[in-house]
């Protein structure tokens, strides 16, 4: 029976030869997520007659989302993380200021490719760009995965997005990804599986790819994956190299042993295709992330602040970007640079980009999701515009009901922050 | 007789998670249920925490709960006494979240353009029913494996009487 990618990463998962949509299977995830919300899961863990994690070695920590703490209840929830993880003797465990999780864990090779993950947050469709399973979940469904090490899910059916053609210049991978959003709606892919394939995918860097699975989770998806090719393969080894030296050439084995590919004949219930060179640079309007429009049409709109970072958009390409528009420049608007991860802070630094933004007036942050959902670092004053490399806009999300956001890609907010209005850098003066 | 009657709070399409449950709150508020109540559609309708009574119910169009994936925004419902949501469709995240705290979801697109706030309806859970404005609307039964989490009372009491 021909299969999809996530059809063939499901059935392993739940130890079948073969899963079917509308299938529901008992899945035995390889890494189960958490973040700051760990503790709020422990107490719920606890209710469990449980006392100890049926699998720590499959389980991931990272303390991100509030990092470092902004307030002393922030600090005590931090403080009952790290007991938790020596207590249940978790080995991943990645402290403040090592980045994002969904960053942090493909750096450190924590996941890879074939693998299935499940995280208590709704970005988890990230570790697709990998060729791996991953969907987010709820807080007592990661305390039955501690307890348990299964769970049930539906086998979604599948949408393919074949992108061809390549990208114009000052057009990025967040453009494309807010244009799909834009023409497929919030809920065009609720509850589907999104693949990718398409002769544009190979010419679309790591960091790049990233953010298309990423975002998905704006889509309604369950899951979005690609399959590895060369570029995944040379990113993993040159990174793992770096992050775990002593076992590095062992690590990469096993994923490629454990890749997995779809079917050529796999059947998907829609079919989108996407010529990368129609792209156009795009905005997410408030207050939500499928209110999509040309930068064009809101161009000169006013700016009080940047923010440029996240899950979806805070890697090395990302700042690069942003460092090339505001290098020489002097910001008219605030803007934040927040890195995803401190691998991506020590490279940006090193390559003189984290220079080039301060200079220009620019604030950098503790790798982490700052102010994205609204906790701390940067969060937004009442009819303040920011305009965002993240991933949601919707009304409140950065801490302040009576702000408005818009979503765009690096270069752009950059571009935004030194006119102090939305522009794109190509017109700047 | 298997009814059950409910006052209707009405909203739109794609009421996303942030509105129902602000992220700022989502580190240190998770336990304490007035708390946890008093902060239910902050960023989307005022009225609602002060104004909403147990048993109440919300009736919504598509895709409510999109976004995050925080367990708030279901259990400031139930800590807010809401008995159901009835939409024409949910994100996935936010229905499992449902079903993992005992919060009853019913998919019905009928019902959110047959109703509006303070309409009173009826929930009849055996026939899976909904009565409302002089009209019957069906809805789909969930599926056996989910049924058993729901019959229990959500994951965590259902794995009580499993693990």
């Amino acid at each position: 029976m021909s299969m999809t990618l996530t059809e063939k990463l499901l059935a392993r998962a739940s130890g079948r030869d073969s899963v079917k949509p509308g299938e529901i299977v008992i899945v035995e995830p390889d890494v189960v997520l958490s973040h700051d919300n760990t503790a709020a899961i422990a107490t719920i863990f606890r209710q469990l007659p449980t006392a100890t994690v049926k699998y720590p070695d499959r389980l991931a920590v990272t303390l991100d989302h509030a990092a470092p703490p902004p307030t002393a209840k922030h600090a005590r929830n931090h403080a009952e993380i790290r007991q938790f993880v020596r207590e249940q003797g978790i080995g991943n465990f990645y402290e403040v200021g090592r980045g994002i999780c969904h960053q942090v864990l493909c750096e450190e090779g924590v996941i890879g490719p074939g693998m299935t993950l499940l995280g208590a947050d709704s970005h988890s469709p990230h570790y697709g760009w990998l060729g791996a399973f991953g969907a987010g979940i709820g807080r007592s469904e990661a305390a039955a995965l501690w307890a348990t090490g299964q769970l049930w899910l539906r086998v979604p059916d599948a949408m393919r997005v074949t992108i061809n053609g390549s990208l114009e210049t000052g057009v990025t991978a967040k453009d494309l990804t807010i244009n799909l959003i834009g023409q497929l709606s919030s809920e065009g892919a609720a509850y589907m599986a999104v693949e990718f394939a398409g002769e544009g995918l190979a010419r679309l860097t790591p960091d790049s790819r990233a953010v298309l699975t990423n975002m998905m989770a704006e889509m309604g998806a369950k899951n979005a994956c690609m399959t590895p090719d060369e570029v995944t393969w040379a990113w993993l080894s040159e990174t793992l190299e770096r992050t775990r030296p002593q076992d590095s050439q062992e690590r990469l084995d096993f994923f490629r042993d454990r890749a997995l590919y779809p079917d050529f004949d796999a059947e998907y219930a829609i079919e989108h295709e996407l010529d990368l060179g129609e792209v156009e640079p795009m905005v997410s309007c408030p207050h939500t992330v499928d209110n999509v429009r040309p930068l064009s049409s809101v161009a000169r709109t006013r700016v009080d602040v940047g923010f440029i970072g996240t899950c979806t958009n805070g890697r090395l390409e990302d700042i690069a970007s942003a460092a090339a528009v505001a290098r020489g420049k002097r910001l008219k608007a605030r803007l934040l640079v927040i890195p995803a991860s401190s691998m991506v802070l020590r490279d940006a630094a090193a390559a003189g980009y984290i220079a080039d933004l301060v200079d220009a007036g620019a604030t950098i942050g503790t790798p982490g999701c700052g102010p994205c959902m609204g906790n701390h670092m940067g969060v937004l004053a009442p009819g303040e515009v920011c305009i965002s490399s993240a991933n949601r806009n919707f009304r409140g999300r950065m801490g302040e009901r009576d702000a408005e956001i818009y979503l765009a890609n690096p270069a752009v907010v950059a571009a935004s922050c030194v006119a102090g209005r939305l522009i794109h850098p190509a017109d700047l003066a | 007789m298997t009814r059950t009657a409910h006052r209707v709070w009405k909203y739109g399409d794609n009421v996303n998670t942030d509105v129902i449950f602000p992220g700022k709150y989502t580190y240190t508020v998770s336990q304490d249920s007035e708390e946890l109540a008093r902060h239910a559609l902050e960023d989307l309708d005022p009225d609602f925490a002060d104004g909403v009574r147990p048993g109440d119910v919300i009736v919504a169009g598509r895709n409510w709960g999109n976004g995050s994936s925080r367990e708030q925004a279901v259990t400031c419902l139930v800590a807010a006494g809401v008995h159901a949501v009835i939409a024409s469709s949910f994100a996935r995240i936010y229905y499992r979240n449902a079903i993992n705290n005992g919060l009853l979801v019913i998919e019905c697109a009928e019902l959110a353009d047959a109703v509006e706030t303070d309409a009173l309806i009826e929930i009849d859970l055996a026939e899976n029913r909904l009565y409302a404005a002089g009209e019957v609307f069906s809805f789909p039964a969930l599926p056996e494996q989910v049924r058993e989490i729901v019959a229990a009372g959500g994951i965590i009491p259902y794995l009580r009487g499993q693990v």
